[in-house]
């Protein structure tokens, strides 16, 4: 193809190619730096994909069993890298199969650019077949969407995508792009999308607030801080650490914000929230300022609002204005970046270590590790529990492991209890709670991490959501390892059934297929667990092997994750049993 | 600590964009808030558009709902105004039989008295249009009503605020970036 012109306008050399929609979505792609990105065909797509073979050298089109899978794989790519995953799909029923996914990455702040292909734009409106209103479909769950119905738009709506997805607090972005668009011709030239007039991805930092900010945190006595993931979204990582250490401040995080600070820092005080650690929940009712650093105060961190923290001087950090008291009422905004934030804040802290007040969290601690703790990691009892399996995967991996997890108990059990000296270590469904993330999310994982090791831990009803995936696992050589905690439950359910329902166990019973059978159908080697003694062997041999691997472990049927925070409670009366 | 719950008019100004509707409707249609009334048109700057949407929420209803329309990609900037910021008017219409213009004279003093322009006449019905507040509307509405109204229609409200908004220096910002 002999199409390249040179124009010259003003002496500026321009580049312009006169090519079809459809190369200018891949050649966009492609300048937009993605190498790699997830999908499924079909009719609307299709111009698309002959393009995508065309570039197969440039760009690796990964082909999902499903949709959904995609978009969790485009997800997983996005958590791991900090880069932008890419989803396509074709019109109608693939572009329907992707919302789960962007609902998940809109509620968890991950960028995501979806691609989807429409009908004809003369069909619009008209029942076509596979047309969907996806744009009106998707409004609610993107941070943007657009229809494209002119090949000429493709690239500047590409680059508006990307620079949209990514900027400011991430997102995912939809495209909807006409089958005559991706047909019609245009004069291809790539742009990168450097702003859009309405919208002011980064707010400055106002250094009167950091400062309002320091005095009242230099004048508490117990301070305490909840960091979430715009911790790990603003690469703030070292500066919070620097700002702990500083003014020797007890650090929690939410569940997106695992990972931020080594799970062994001295000041890391471990997760608030429903289930999470007991000292933090009970003296987030105790501290005199709470500190909230990229976190948004979901229901499932507050427990009942009108009793969270009222004692508490409240200073948030957010990038989105929209966050700020929005569920608690804050004595201190600072607006901004994460990273810029606390990189003023630092200097203006006095030295502190707040020794009694640390002690504090140590001797909750210890009640905690005597009523539960200890009997999730060193059992006595005869049946295997989720903790001592997370607990042998820490040893293998050292804690250097990217852990992908699903949703339900083991996912508690596992962000309680895995060991996290990496950021960007805890890929897990966090604000939609979606069961059938963690097998898709953990192969995008893998392969926006090569170098990483990946264990994705899931429960034996999320495994069974998206277990097709294991196809792609197969055809793609993924070597992610996989461990199923088959309670032959719901389990999550089946403890609020236990706890609230008076143990009427509705429909959270599972009979459960042979899942080492299924692997080995795909070609991956698995092994069952059912007793202690082969516990560590296994796992060892499984971060051993250089290719995917299935680990199923039969675990305690009827197992309860404590602490607990019982739905419309305060955090002061979170629960050990 | 129960916040009084009065109108606010809410003033977005946009990006001319076909979704926008939907994802401003959406925000509403989430928290469960009915809309009053809701106006869109052309801002005084060309190009941008402006949404005013009237709502009976609580003061941190309105700010927290603000925050949301901010948050769009398309919104340039949305305010929070109450009643006595903002001057406001909405506007009607009637058609009404021509024969009552004769028939009954009374019509001819409510026309006359309450300010309302007479926008067309035929043999068939005569319209009417007034432009004022509420009440007034409501009273000419409930006026004619003894007669007979063939059509009648009401305007969600429009309102300027009494401060500036600052669009134009915002804009010009961006462009000076
Ligand atoms: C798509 C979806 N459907 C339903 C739920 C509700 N739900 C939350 S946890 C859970 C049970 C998960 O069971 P399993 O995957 O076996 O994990 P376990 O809790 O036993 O570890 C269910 C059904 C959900 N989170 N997501």
């Amino acid at each position: 193809m002999d199409t390249e012109t040179e124009n010259k306008t003003q002496g500026v050399a321009s580049k312009t190619m006169r090519i079809k929609g459809c190369e200018a979505v891949v050649r966009s792609l492609i300048a937009e730096g993605v190498d790699i990105l997830y999908g499924y065909p079909g009719g609307a797509i299709m111009p698309v994909y002959d393009e995508l073979y065309k570039f197969q050298n440039e760009i690796h089109h990964v082909l999902t069993r499903h949709e959904q899978g995609a978009a969790h794989a485009a997800q997983g790519y996005a958590r791991i890298s900090g880069k932008v995953g890419v989803a396509m799909a074709t019109s109608g029923p693939g572009a329907t199969n992707l919302i789960t996914g962007i609902a998940d990455a809109q509620i968890d702040s991950t960028p995501v650019v979806c691609i989807t292909g429409q009908v004809f734009s003369h069909l619009l409106g008209s029942d076509a077949f596979q047309e969907t209103d996806i744009v009106g479909i998707s409004t609610p769950v993107t941070k943007w969407n657009c229809q494209v119905t002119k090949a000429s738009e493709i690239p500047g709506v590409i680059a508006k995508a990307f620079y949209i997805a990514k900027s400011g607090r991430p997102g995912p972005v939809l495209i909807d792009i006409t089958k005559d668009a991706q047909q019609g011709e245009l004069d291809y030239e790539y742009e990168p999308c450097k702003g859009v007039r309405s919208y002011v991805p980064i707010p400055k930092t106002n250094p009167d607030a950091v400062k309002a900010a320091a005095d009242l945190i230099n004048a508490a006595k117990k301070p305490m801080i909840v960091w979430g993931q715009g911790v790990i979204l603003g690469k703030a990582e070292e500066e919070l650490k620097a700002v702990i250490e500083k003014a020797g401040i007890p650090s929690a995080w939410t569940i997106l914000g695992a990972s931020a600070i080594p799970t062994s820092h001295p000041l890391n005080i471990g997760m608030v929230g429903m289930h999470g650690n007991y000292a933090p929940n009970k003296l987030t009712n105790e501290c005199d300022v709470l500190i909230a650093i990229g976190m948004r105060f979901d229901d499932r961190v507050t427990g009942k609002l009108d009793v969270y923290a009222k004692q508490a001087k409240v200073i948030h950090f957010d990038i989105d204005p929209a966050e700020i008291d929005k569920n608690v009422k804050t004595d201190v905004a600072v607006i901004g970046d994460s990273k810029d934030s606390l990189a003023q804040l630092l200097p203006l802290l006095n030295v502190n270590t707040h020794e009694s007040w640390l002690q504090e969290f140590k001797d909750l601690y210890a009640i905690e590790f005597e009523k539960v703790i200890k009997h999730d990691l060193t059992p006595t009892k005869e049946g295997l529990t989720m903790g001592e399996v997370l607990k042998q995967i820490n040893i293998e991996t050292k804690g250097n492991a990217a852990i992908v997890s699903d949703v339900g108990q083991h996912q508690m059990i596992t962000c309680r209890y895995a060991d996290f000296n990496i950021t960007k270590s805890n890929i897990t469904s966090g604000g939609l709670g979606t069961m059938g993330f963690a097998l898709p999310a953990a192969i995008g994982a893998k392969m926006g991490a090569p170098d990483r090791e990946v264990v994705a831990i899931i429960g034996d009803g999320g495994y069974q959501m998206n277990i097709q995936e294991l196809g792609t696992i197969f055809q793609q050589k993924v070597p992610v390892k996989i461990v199923v905690l088959n309670n032959e439950f719901l389990g999550m359910v089946r403890q609020w059934q236990q706890l609230f329902f008076d143990k009427r166990y509705a429909s959270t019973e599972m009979t459960n297929p042979d899942f080492v059978t299924i692997a080995k159908g795909y070609y991956i080697q698995g092994k069952r667990v059912t007793k202690r003694e082969e516990l560590a062997d296994a796992v060892k041999e499984m971060i051993a092997s250089e290719e995917s691997y299935f680990l199923e472990v039969c675990v305690e049927k009827e197992d309860n994750v404590f602490p607990m925070v019982p739905t419309g409670a305060s955090v002061s009366d979170v629960r050990l049993s | 600590m129960n916040e009084e719950i009065k109108l606010y008019t809410i003033s977005i100004y946009t990006e001319n964009n076909i979704g926008l509707l939907n994802r401003v409707s959406a925000i509403f249609q989430r928290r469960h808030i009915n809309i009053e009334s809701l106006t869109t048109s052309q801002s005084e700057i060309d190009g941008v558009n402006r949404f005013v949407i009237v709502v009976n929420i609580t003061e941190s209803q309105a700010k927290r709902i603000v925050g949301q329309f901010e948050k769009q990609i398309e919104v340039i900037r949305a305010y929070y105004h109450t009643e006595e910021e903002t001057i406001f008017t909405e506007s009607c219409m009637f058609k009404i039989k021509s024969a009552l213009l004769f028939e009954e004279p009374q019509i001819q003093n409510i026309i006359k008295d309450s300010n309302t322009r007479i926008v067309t006449v035929n043999k068939e019905f005569f319209v009417l249009e007034k432009s004022g507040r509420r009440n007034e509307i409501e009273s000419l509405r409930r006026d004619l009503n003894v007669y007979g109204i063939m059509q009648f229609v009401r305007s969600g409200r429009i309102a300027v605020t009494k401060d500036e908004m600052k669009i134009t220096e915002m804009l010009q910002a961006f462009n000076n970036q």
